[in-house]
């Protein structure tokens, strides 16, 4: 199969052109230096994306309460992160960096709160 | 009745809480300035970064990828921490000259209409998005039609989809990053649709938001008409000829009920320009020397309010050097001196300071006009090369900055230009004179 990829390793963003087998790179051309292999490899047997969406929040002054992964996820299980962060609702107050929901979908990356949101008396 | 308006008295006087605003406020308390006031408009600081809730910001800053309310919150406690007075809902109407300095007419939710009188004032004001105004769409005027970042408020702050089925006009980075965040939320993202024939926004959201999920990118085509009564009801694309015109050939419709403007931001000039500042033709903000100080004395500009930035990083360093710039002002320490004009030369689109001070070093920003690959960046003073570094690529979309060290004192002018470089040698590799 062949592929072709932008390298997103430095500023320069070579096109590669990419040939692989189910199971391993054949060959990567338009590179200008190894890193453009090892993107390539990353990107097309495991790529992976940090996700950011945002949960809804009572009792503080906003609605929504922003929130990312704490580390990239799995690219395939981004819509499934988004699902479980909709189903979501946290009360303030918030601390960013806060763990939400830990573990989510198995990943080993926790859903955590983006900014801190005060208790406020509005309803 | 009349009543005399209430004047408070303040060393320094910010206008606006976003990125700039507080990384100066801070660097003005740093620098030992004591009273130091934030006047903003929204009830809390953090400017846009606070709807801009993906990741990708302060990787120069801060050597870690954080979101943008991560990002504002880190300068949140900073100014906390230094004890910066902030007004909220409130906006400034003017600026004028006072004795000792300015006077800026304020107008705030609950307090009224009150005078703020500061030795310097720094303009951190932002920008805004250009609208459908700007770029003439023919078609009816139906709902659906906005802005990519009016779209990113009412997604990420106030919780509601703009519709179900999407086009985005324009490849700036906020259209691009719309259009992941729309299709996650579960709107069909149909097309991204780009006059010019290079993208408007960095390679990295080409490929996340764009490539990851599908979505056609239609370069060098345009939205030639808007359908739709009430509401839209689809737009027709059309490829554009070399003046820009849309041609028939290739024409082609999309349904769709929502319509995103990604085409652009001006700086907010408006008050500035009421004050007296002189500004850029090309970047649309203040005119500046290598303090940052506008053609007002006394009053200084940073971040996107003096040019448009594509990383807040380079926003919080300019604000800083506004910032001490300030400070040195109030003091008396800031010299005058000789300022020779700064040009920009082959491939600039502009370049900022447009004056420094011989003798001084300076931070440069700049733009190319065009993307080009293997080209030499030059600072020329007449025939003398005072600074040269290689790059292996430039883009329109992504902003230069170098660092100068102290000017040769009997420079004349300058001029920052590209020059073709030989293929094959290394990038990066700088001189300095």
């Amino acid at each position: 199969m062949t592929e072709n990829l932008l390298c997103l390793s430095c500023p320069m963003g070579c096109e590669l052109s990419v040939d692989y087998t189910d199971k391993k790179l054949q060959e990567v051309r338009g590179n200008r230096c190894p890193r453009g292999v090892e993107y390539a490899e990353k990107e097309i047997f495991h790529p992976e994306r940090i996700v950011t969406t945002t949960v809804r929040v009572a009792g503080a002054a906003a609605d929504l309460l922003p929130v990312k992964t704490s580390k990239s996820v799995p690219k395939e299980l981004c819509f499934r992160v988004i699902e479980a962060a909709s189903a979501c609702t946290v009360s303030a107050p918030v601390r960013r960096g806060q763990v939400l929901i830990a573990d989510i979908l198995s990943t080993g990356a926790d859903l955590v709160a983006a900014r801190t949101l005060k208790k406020s008396g509005r309803e | 009745m009349t009543r005399r308006a209430d004047t408070l008295g303040f060393e320094a006087v910010v206008i606006g809480a976003g990125p700039a605003g507080l990384a100066a406020a801070v660097s003005l308390r740093q620098s030992g300035i004591r009273k130091v006031l934030v006047v903003e408009r929204e009830q809390e600081p953090g400017g846009i970064l606070l709807q801009c809730i993906h990741n990708g910001f302060g990787l120069h800053r801060f050597s870690e990828e954080l979101t943008g309310p991560e990002y504002a919150e880190r300068y949140i406690e900073l100014a906390g921490e230094a004890e910066i007075e902030f007004l909220f809902n409130a906006i400034v109407l003017d600026i004028m000259p006072a004795e000792g300095g300015h006077r800026l007419a304020v107008l705030c939710e609950g307090r009224g209409f009150l005078q703020v009188e500061a030795g310097a004032v720094i303009l951190a004001m932002g920008c805004r998005e250009r609208t459908r105004g700007s770029i003439n769409i023919p078609g009816s005027r139906p709902a659906g039609v906005m802005t990519a970042g009016l779209a990113q408020k009412l997604v990420n702050i106030l919780g509601y989809l703009p519709g179900k089925e999407a086009v985005i006009l324009g490849s700036g980075d906020i259209g691009l990053i719309m259009a992941r965040r729309l299709t996650w939320e579960g709107v069909r993202v149909k097309a991204v649709v780009e006059v010019q024939p290079f993208p408007g926004g960095l390679a990295r959201n080409i490929v996340q938001c764009l490539n990851d999920y599908n979505i056609p990118l239609y370069l060098s085509h345009t939205v030639s008409k808007i359908h739709g009564n009430r509401t839209i009801e689809a737009v027709e694309i059309s490829p554009i000829d070399g003046h820009l015109e849309p041609r028939e050939k290739g024409r082609f419709t999309l349904t769709c009920d929502t319509l995103l403007l990604s085409v652009g931001l001006i700086p907010e000039n408006e008050l500035s320009a009421k004050a007296g500042v002189a500004l850029h033709p090309v970047t649309r903000g203040p005119l500046v020397d290598g303090n940052l100080m506008t053609s007002v004395p006394g009053l200084f500009a940073c971040g996107n309010v003096l040019h448009v930035h594509d990383l807040v990083d380079w926003v919080s360093e300019e604000a800083e050097t506004a910032g001490i710039n300030a400070a040195r002002y109030l003091r008396g320490k800031l010299t005058a001196g000789r300022q020779v004009s700064v040009r920009g030369g082959n491939l600039v689109r502009y370049v900022l300071p447009s004056r420094l001070t011989p003798g001084d070093g300076a931070t440069v920003s700049l733009r190319p006009i065009t993307p080009a690959e293997d080209v030499m960046l030059s600072v020329r003073a007449g025939d003398r090369v005072l600074f040269r570094r290689k790059y292996r690529r430039i883009m329109p979309s992504s902003m230069l900055r170098i660092k100068l060290k102290d000017l040769p004192a009997e420079i004349d002018s300058l001029e920052v230009g590209f020059t073709p470089s030989p293929a094959g040698t290394p990038a990066g590799t700088e001189e300095e004179a």
